[in-house]
């Protein structure tokens, strides 16, 4: 496997072309997750929208599409946490302090969490589906007064899965955001809640025809979520999913990402449940 | 101190029966105090009982020899807790061990079974509310098997 490189590759225009980027930070989340800080090498820092994704770059090894986990207010450094799960993630949290990456984009659409100003925001994560949310999250934390309720329901696998401690503390207390946290299994000695994050919405506090509902994690789950959102009154048009397929261009032009009528690296990966409700149970897709 | 049926009245398992209904229902029931760590049963063990948790948190545990014990789910304020009662041969299956101090109401599931048998509007009222639950469980149980954290596969 080759690891990534510590060279300055050229910057180029093109924007198929990764920009060099060189890791500041890497920040081990859990035993297979780690969030690397990245500072752009001669070109500008990449302003991103809450909910976008970028290309990543383990040179020599392949690219992978990776939500940006930062705050879309300080785009520098640049933040994205990424699971261990196949040899380009493995390259990329194996980067070192110095190491360049490649990185395109960013790409997709946001989660526009303004759309939900006047009214309660609910916000459903589950797994590394956090990471993906976590700008959204910082973007209403600064622009706290202009929402009524804000609430997060975190599913995490186990205990010791949970991502961003510090941040659900923090937003929890100095944030008046509701967190509510549970995992599917855990030790004797953990003294939280247990069971799926679904279980979490029915007795969430927010008043449904008045909520903007943002989901991300595997797809399963968001399923089962937008079901129950469904079940308390939650209009589909008001709750908005994060879609995972194939990217591989960015640019809507290879179609590896296609789900029917939409190229989710562009039409995505952020889509209305009305949009997606017709294809969620469609096997073939 | 609020009544047993005032209690009851304020739950949202028991939420829309009639206050009759509810005064016969905590003729079965009694007030309980469970301090962090202590059983409320044991797997094997005669399943006599049936629990409104009113405040606190319960764990519902399984002891794996492999594994050690494993917390399955956990019931909160206004959870129940217990079905082993309802059905033959009225033994518990799972551990529920109170994970925080808990207070709660106990019902007697033999006098409960007792009352059912003898109204059956009052045993389907009752039965309609414990199989919503048993319903829920039952698909949270599912989601977790799918184990949708895991390692891709």
């Amino acid at each position: 496997m080759t690891a990534a490189t510590t060279q300055q590759p050229p910057v180029s225009r093109d924007p198929m072309v990764p920009r060099p980027f060189r890791v500041v930070a890497s920040h081990l989340d859990t035993d297979d997750t780690v969030t690397l800080s990245l500072e752009p090498m001669g070109s500008d820092p990449l302003v991103f929208a809450p909910g976008q994704f970028t290309m990543l770059h383990a040179f020599g090894v392949g690219e992978v599409p990776i939500s940006i986990c930062g705050d879309p207010t300080r785009p520098d450094p640049l933040m994205h946490t990424i699971r261990d799960v196949g040899n380009v993630t493995h390259a990329l949290v194996s980067a070192e302090v110095g190491a360049v990456v490649g990185v395109r984009g960013p790409y997709g659409t946001g989660w526009r969490p303004g759309d939900g100003v006047g009214g309660d925001l609910l916000m459903v994560a589950g797994g590394i589906g956090l990471a993906p949310l976590r700008p959204a999250l910082l973007e209403v934390a600064s622009r706290r007064d202009e929402y009524d309720r804000v609430v997060l329901l975190y599913g995490a696998r186990s205990p010791a899965d949970i991502l961003f401690e510090d941040d659900l503390r923090r937003w929890a207390d100095e944030c008046r955001i509701e967190v509510a946290v549970t995992v599917d299994y855990a030790p004797p000695e953990w003294d939280g809640r247990v069971g799926p994050v679904t279980t979490l919405v029915g007795r969430a506090g927010f008043d449904p025809p008045r909520t903007l509902a943002l989901v991300c994690g595997p797809e399963i789950m968001m399923t089962l979520t937008a079901n129950a959102l469904l079940g308390r009154g939650v209009a589909p048009h008001r709750m908005r999913l994060s879609m995972e397929r194939n990217m591989k261009c960015g640019a809507g032009l290879c179609g590896h990402c296609q789900l029917r009528e939409f190229f989710l690296c562009v039409d995505g990966p952020v889509l209305p449940y009305s949009q997606l409700a017709p294809l969620l149970d469609v096997r073939e897709l | 101190m609020r009544s047993i049926t005032e209690l009851l009245h304020d739950s949202p398992f028991f939420a829309g029966l009639p206050d009759p209904v509810l005064e016969q229902l905590a003729g079965c029931a009694r007030t309980a105090r469970f301090a962090e760590g202590q059983m409320l049963f044991s797997a094997g063990q005669p399943a006599n009982d049936f629990y409104l948790v009113r405040h606190g948190r319960v764990a519902i545990e399984l002891h794996n020899p492999s594994r050690g014990t494993i917390t399955l789910d956990t019931v909160h304020d206004g959870d129940v807790v217990g079905w082993s009662w309802l059905v033959p041969p009225y033994l518990w299956t799972f551990d529920a061990r109170a994970a925080a101090d808990t207070s709660a109401v106990e019902f007697d599931g033999a006098c409960l079974r007792g009352k059912c048998d003898a109204d059956p509007a009052l045993g389907y009222a009752l039965m309609r509310r414990v199989s919503h639950v048993m319903y829920e469980r039952l698909q949270a149980a599912r989601v977790q098997m799918l184990d949708m954290y895991g390692a891709p596969m």
